[in-house]
């Protein structure tokens, strides 16, 4: 009963969809004020109503309903609780429900904050949205409808992939989906701004905080799927390149520098038809990885099933709204007011070159990903493109960005001081310099860890610079700093720790090269050497879970004789889907870690297993969190709350 | 600076960075790509030895020998051509004769190949599609066969 009620809900939320995707839009083009009203409760609906099928599918997961075909190949009772419930997202057709609901969750949240907007943009806003969520509401309940029942439903159900039964699971997709569908909003905004006509640096305003929420959420998914990568795969790598992955890099390339360009255009008022080709690039890239990822063109652990007929649905919405919104744009485009133009010395001047560096390593990505799809399709050869090509590439073109990052911080709108800005840097420059010499004396070792390290200090310094310089100055008491520190726009911290969070991480990709591996042979009672660390492998256990079987090799590590952490990496076998995965042994000290992952059984009782040392790793994932904490810092500037925005237009506009 | 020099400032500015991206998009293509052949493709393009490619296939039955230390050599086969392939390292845990592998390295030799990156599937239900698509090429395709379980 409650599957069935989940269903017509699902019906229910797409009717509403279609009816938001239309109705409002009437509404802008006759003016008629009732028709464009009918956009926000709509929307609220619509939300409501995905949220009831939503939770269905949940009762039916966490309920072990066996009648539902997707539960059956996705579920199995004995499954952990917090499996059941992430689980729901685990297969394409709950993943999938899961996007349409945050697809409806902002645009409700669209029209609950929209008060403050323009009638006519917030409706044409909220149209656009619909739009989207109505083609993916129409998508599942077509091809992927997750409450579909089975005749005859089996006792048990077939298990969930080991490989997902993964507190990652619970927190990595939704993360992600947060960022992508995040950009949904903008690129409604943009094409919302297309239809109204209509562009000034309002509009910034309203869409700066919808940019940097995707771009918050998205940067942790990024992360967060990094991190789960790395600890569940086994080889101790954090970034593979794999195409699934530059599915996600590529919107949020193209998202930092719509959040950057945004920025001018409220400040400058310029760049503003860029930045509506950026809200509609972001979000395009987003569908592309969605296509990518869901429609089996890809074979990874994200492609859950590989059903024709999905793929080819995913890629006609991603043509209908590529399409569709760039045809919009080059038809509307031109009428849009244009910005001026300005110095190229400039604070706008450096966001240019921004913009410039990140669209081109999005543009060396894109390439790099479809590249070898393109040349499949073409000619039937099968080429594979991996890390070479990307380090090759990308690298290359991310330095300039990292060297000029402090410097753009450092300029002033209109005109800026370069030689001054450059003077300010000494510092930085010095401490990136120190760094080079103290580490490669320490560590030693590769030439590219050693550089790498000297950008990241001098990146994570001069992103400081600019607020050391507003909150000190000669004779200015540490009261005096603090109460200035505090006084500061919370969005120049926001810049400051975004940028920081990037050098950050940074350094821990550098200090790779000083990590050490090892693959070895374990035997019980045996020492191994590790870096400056033993380890001390106890006996081969058997501790059984839930839904498998378990091999651990209870681990001590030591240093200097002492006992100073204690690991169990683990071989695991579920029992429903008959097949083995790897639980490295991982444990942080200080800021590195120590990861063992097991591999077979021996003839001889030992066990093979990979050993890594790797120093400063945890700060690649800690700078992605400093980088999202910038962005919660921006998103809480007061004076980027909407309702300021709406007082500043009533004041501009006295005779409307 | 005059409005039309800050403009032309801006266009090369951006003609600069685009045609120094295309240069190392156009090296990178060159010298780090890798292609990737089934047994039969590899035997019909005579591929020189030295060539840094991937194969695919199946891991044919009864072909795995271990040898000193983590070395091993198997044979890979589309069940018309094989591929003897050698490695030292670990192998991935569903890595298992009858199922589909992708090996990347050099060709040492005609239907000689050295690897030093072995993949083989993520779970039960996930053949390489790779070595899928080149398994149909020779007719020894069926949908049944190794993928779906049901």
């Amino acid at each position: 009963m409650i599957t069935e009620i989940g269903h017509y809900a699902l019906v229910l939320a797409c009717a509403l969809s279609v009816t938001q995707a239309l109705v409002p839009l009437w509404g802008v083009w006759r003016k008629d004020e009732a028709l464009m009203a009918t956009a926000q409760p709509v929307a609220v609906m619509q939300f409501i109503f995905t949220a009831v099928a939503f939770a269905a599918l949940t009762h039916a997961f966490v309920s072990s309903d066996f009648s539902l075909l997707n539960v059956v190949q996705n579920s199995h009772s004995q499954k952990p609780l917090i499996y059941k419930i992430s689980g729901v997202w685990g297969n394409h057709e709950g993943s999938m429900l899961l996007w349409v609901l945050i697809l409806a969750l902002f645009g409700a949240l669209v029209a609950v904050g929209s008060r403050a907007m323009p009638r006519d943009l917030s409706a044409a806003v909220l149209a656009v949205q619909a739009w989207v969520s109505a083609a993916f509401f129409i998508f599942i309940l077509l091809t992927s409808n997750p409450f579909l029942r089975m005749a005859q439903p089996p006792i048990e159900g077939q298990d969930l992939n080991p490989i997902l039964q993964d507190p990652g699971l619970a927190i990595h997709p939704p993360l992600l989906y947060l960022g992508y569908v995040g950009f949904s909003i903008t690129f409604s905004f943009a094409a919302a701004a297309l239809i109204v006509g209509r562009i000034d640096a309002s509009w910034a305003r309203y869409v700066r905080p919808w940019s940097l929420i995707a771009w918050i959420f998205l940067t942790l998914g990024i992360a967060m799927g990094s991190y789960w990568a790395y600890y569940t795969l086994g080889w101790g790598g954090f970034w593979f390149w794999d195409p699934v992955e530059n599915a996600s890099l590529m919107p949020w390339l193209a998202g930092t520098a719509l959040l950057h360009t945004a920025a001018v255009m409220e400040k400058r008022d310029a760049l503003k038809i860029w930045t509506i080709f950026l809200a509609i690039l972001a979000f395009s890239l987003s569908l592309l990885g969605t296509f990518l990822v869901r429609s089996g063109v890809l074979t990874s652990v994200h492609s859950f099933a590989n059903d024709p007929a999905r793929g080819v649905f995913i890629l006609a919405i991603l043509v209908f709204f590529i399409g569709g919104s760039l045809a919009l744009f080059a038809w509307r485009a031109s009428s849009l007011r244009q910005g001026g133009i300005f110095a190229p010395v400039s604070r706008e001047g450096a966001l240019v070159i921004n913009n410039l560096l990140l669209t081109t390593c999005c543009a060396t990505v894109f390439v790099g990903t479809l590249y070898p799809l393109a040349l499949e399709a073409f000619t039937g050869d099968k080429i594979s493109v991996g890390a070479p090509f990307f380090n090759l590439t990308f690298g290359p073109l991310f330095v300039p960005l990292i060297l000029l990052m402090p410097v753009g911080q450092m300029l002033a709108w209109k005109r800026g001081d370069l030689l001054g800005a450059a003077q300010r840097l000494v510092v930085a420059a010095s401490v990136g310099l120190a760094a080079a010499l103290i580490f490669s004396a320490l560590q030693g070792g590769p030439v590219l860890s050693v550089l790498g390290v000297a950008f990241a200090a001098y990146l994570i310094i001069g992103s400081f610079v600019e607020v050391w310089g507003r909150i000190t100055g000669p004779g200015v008491s540490l009261s005096v700093a603090w109460m200035r520190a505090i006084g500061l726009p919370r969005s120049a911290w926001g810049t400051a720790f975004a940028h920081a969070g990037l050098g950050v991480s940074l350094f821990g990709i550098a200090a790779i090269g000083w990590g050490v591996e090892v693959v070895h042979a374990l035997r019980s009672g045996e020492l191994v050497p590790l870096g400056r660390y033993e380890l001390s492998i106890g006996a081969l256990e058997r501790r059984n879970g839930p839904n498998y079987d378990a091999s651990v090799v209870p681990i001590d590590i030591r240093e200097g004789g002492r006992v100073i952490a204690h690991i169990d990496p683990a071989r695991r076998f579920y029992r429903a889907r008959q097949m083995p995965t790897t639980e490295a042994g991982i444990v942080t000290l200080g800021l590195g870690q120590i990861y063992v992952s097991l591999s077979e059984l021996n003839a001889d009782g030992s066990i093979d297993a990979r050993l890594y040392w790797k120093p400063y790793v945890a700060l690649i994932w800690l700078g992605a969190l400093f980088m999202a904490l910038g962005g919660a810092l921006s998103l809480s500037d007061r004076r980027l709350r909407i309702g300021v925005a709406r007082r500043a237009q009533t004041v501009a506009q006295p005779a409307e | 600076m005059t409005r039309k020099g800050r403009r032309l400032t801006l266009i090369a500015m951006a003609l600069g960075v685009l045609g120094i991206a295309v240069a190392l998009v156009a090296v990178a293509m060159r010298d780090t790509i890798v292609f990737f052949y089934g047994p039969t493709e590899l035997a019909e393009k005579s591929v020189a030895p030295g060539t840094r490619l991937r194969i695919g296939g199946l891991v044919k039955m009864d072909s795995i020998t271990r040898g000193e230390g983590r070395s091993v050599t198997f044979v890979v086969t589309d069940n018309n051509r094989d591929v003897a392939v050698s490695y030292t390292g670990q192998l991935p845990d569903l890595f298992r004769e009858g199922q589909g592998v992708v090996a990347e390295g050099v060709l040492i030799g005609p239907a000689q190949f050295r690897a030093d990156t072995v993949l083989a599937k993520h779970d039960e239900t996930y053949m390489p599609r790779e070595v899928a698509d080149s398994l149909k090429k020779q007719g020894m395709w069926q949908p049944g066969d190794a993928p779906v379980k049901k």
